[in-house]
């Protein structure tokens, strides 16, 4: 990792009491985000992402581990000394404050000149768009703009840092996506290193410069949207981010044989697993060309999505295959159900998994 | 309307009346003890007693303060209430904070006592207050009693300041801290607003206990006199009409305290 990073953990691991019982939420998790950047805490639920966030804020404290923030072990710094501010996913704005007193809220707690805080609290509430809406009560407002208030009241102290723990799972479909792109603008314009909890893979890929993939406790990959999508470090990854095929087997000679066809592993031997994404794979009737993967099969099923068709299609020893082929030439499915079928994909679009 | 309407209709007209005659009998039901009293503060008696009607004045009005010992009873009355209000306020909140909030040992048996005391008959807990007192060798007066009245009214802060704090979402503690707020500042600026209602309806409820209570007073007053002791004491003799009048008053703060209470929960809504 080059430079400093602005924040940084350390084999962290977080151990709960409940009831006798010890629960790891987090079990051993070493990562390090750079200043600046949009990064994503991406996994199911349960996983561990807001224990993990919440232990960058402060709210918790490591049961092993180190947390650095800016290079200073934060460990026994509350969270009223650490220099990053967190947006909750239920918003915990103020009930009894107005949306400027709620914004203002840290910079009062600075002891900061009111000329200043009239200054800062009314540029925030012109980048969130709610200039007009400063002596409403949150619950004068809609969700969306609810969001938009806890966005600004943590980013008016310009924090080094800024912790989002699923800002965006109160609002329905539409808003999202606005405020998807919304928050992207928001953390270019001001600059500062965003933490993004979520558990929707289609927003951590859209919105981060980086990806933390979690799963039970620990950190299964960690890099950029395109390489956890194109080259997942695990079943898990290849599983959770979007569709995928999974084909397991023992290759001899850079070949996988299976379903009646050959898998190209190039430089593999041994035990393999193969991820293959469904939109890579052509189907057809035709035997396809040797340097080409390729598999026979039975269509299972066929389901018609709009812009593109999804086949299931059985290979001989039972495992399914999904294939996503775009309605580019006319309306017709290239093949029906129970028609027997070549899938074949280019050799590099099958990734070993782990590689 | 015409007189033809369905019978259903009839029947729910006639529910409506009843209804309504139900609910003025409960009012007046409620109400008359209070209209006598301010009633007959205006009586123009002539005996010792007051019990039947001579005519109207406002000479009790003028001569409010002229029973020396009524006046002081009602003074401590108020300085008790107060005082015991204050420190029953203070003290049931932060334990209904601490039992709303946190787990610790000997939680369950808190949350037993609290309950036990509000159904703990006031005769029992007068004597056995008594007792303790005589055992310890305290000197009874004023303290005794506010510590008496603290003990009964606690219980009602409590319940109604842990029924505020357990719906309180617990993240908004947490964002204040998360903006820079310290502790203290936390509690003072999220904490105590949102428990506000609760702590408020308790020390209400406090105040109301104390300044009319008999039965636990009347064991650990030693030679204190207060407001309902001093009349109790006069119902042989005769109750004076100045008591009618300061009943009138105090009630008369009570409806003016209620009402400014309900418009602003109006104002707030
Ligand atoms: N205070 C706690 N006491 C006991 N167990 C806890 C506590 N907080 C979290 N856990 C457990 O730790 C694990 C991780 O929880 P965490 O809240 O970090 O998950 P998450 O990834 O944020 O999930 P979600 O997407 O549902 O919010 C879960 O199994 C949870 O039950
Ligand atoms: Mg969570």
């Amino acid at each position: 990792m080059t430079g400093l990073s602005a924040i940084e953990l350390e084999d962290v691991v977080k151990e709960y009491h409940s009831h006798g019982e010890v629960v790891q939420a987090v079990r051993g998790v070493t990562l390090g985000i750079e200043e600046g950047e949009f990064f994503s805490l991406l996994g199911p639920s349960g996983c561990g992402k807001t224990t993990t966030m919440r232990m960058i804020a402060g709210f918790e404290a490591p049961t092993k581990g180190v947390v650095r923030l800016h290079g200073q072990d934060v460990t026994g710094v509350p969270p009223n000394k650490r220099d990053i501010n967190m947006v909750f996913q239920s918003y915990a704005l103020f009930p009894h404050l107005s949306v400027w007193d709620n914004v203002a809220f840290g910079l009062r707690q600075r002891r900061t000149p009111k000329e200043e805080i009239d200054r800062r609290v009314g540029e925030m509430l012109e980048i969130v768009d709610l200039a007009e809406r400063g002596r409403r009560m949150p619950r004068q407002l809609s969700g969306g703009q609810q969001q938009r208030v806890a966005l600004a009241r943590a980013l008016v102290n310009r924090p080094r840092a800024l912790l989002l723990d699923e800002p965006l799972g109160a609002l329905d479909l539409k808003l999202r996506q606005a405020m998807q792109i919304e928050l992207k603008r928001i953390q270019r314009e001001v600059g500062i290193t965003f933490v993004y909890v979520t558990h929707d893979q289609g927003e951590a890929l859209t919105m981060s410069d980086r990806i933390a993939v979690m799963n039970d406790g620990v950190v299964e990959q960690l890099a950029g949207p395109r390489e956890i999508y194109e080259r997942p470090a695990s079943a898990f990854v290849a599983g959770f981010i979007g569709t995928s095929n999974l084909l397991s087997g023992s290759a001899t000679g850079g070949e996988l044989a299976i379903g009646g066809g050959r898998v190209l592993v190039p430089g593999h031997d041994g035990d393999v697993t193969v991820t293959v994404r469904p939109e890579k794979i052509t189907i057809g009737t035709d035997e396809p060309a040797r340097d080409c993967s390729a598999v026979r099969g039975t269509v299972a099923e066929v389901v018609y999505l709009g812009t593109y068709n999804s086949y299931a299609v059985s290979l001989a020893d039972g495992a399914e295959i999904t294939v996503f082929q775009q309605n580019v030439h006319d309306a017709t499915a290239t093949a029906e159900r129970g028609d027997s079928v070549w899938l074949s994909w280019r050799a590099q679009h099958s990734y070993v998994i782990g590689s | 309307m015409s007189g033809e309407r369905p019978v259903g209709t009839r029947r729910a007209r006639a529910g409506d009346r009843l209804l309504h005659l139900y609910t003025w009998l409960i009012i007046i039901w409620l109400s008359s003890p209070i209209a006598v009293m301010i009633m007959f503060g205006f009586n123009d008696k002539q005996s010792k007693s007051n019990t039947t009607w001579q005519g109207f004045t406002l000479r009790w009005y003028a001569e409010l303060f002229e029973l020396s010992d009524l006046t002081t009873a009602l003074l401590n009355s108020l300085v008790i209430a107060l005082v015991s209000t204050a420190l029953t306020v203070v003290v049931g909140t932060m334990l209904g904070l601490a039992l709303g909030r946190h787990r610790f040992r000997g939680k369950s048996v808190t949350n037993f006592l609290i309950f036990a005391a509000i159904s703990t008959p006031e005769l029992v807990m007068g004597a056995s207050l008594l007792s303790l007192f005589v055992s310890g060798n305290v000197p009874r007066g004023a303290v005794t009693i506010v510590v008496a009245h603290v003990l009964f009214s606690l219980s009602f802060v409590v319940v109604t300041v842990r029924a505020r704090i357990v719906t309180l979402d617990p993240s908004l503690e947490e964002a204040a801290r998360d903006l820079g707020a310290t502790a203290w500042g936390t509690f003072r600026q999220v904490t105590l607003p949102a428990i506000m209602p609760g702590v408020l309806a308790g020390g209400m409820l406090a105040f109301a206990l104390s300044i009319d209570d008999y039965v636990v007073t009347s064991f650990v007053n030693g030679s204190t006199v207060t407001f309902p002791l001093w009349i109790v004491g006069a119902v042989k003799t005769g109750v004076p009409a100045q008591v009618n009048v300061m009943g009138t008053l105090i009630f008369g703060v009570g409806v003016l305290i209620a009402v400014g209470n309900a418009v602003a929960a109006r104002r707030r809504a």
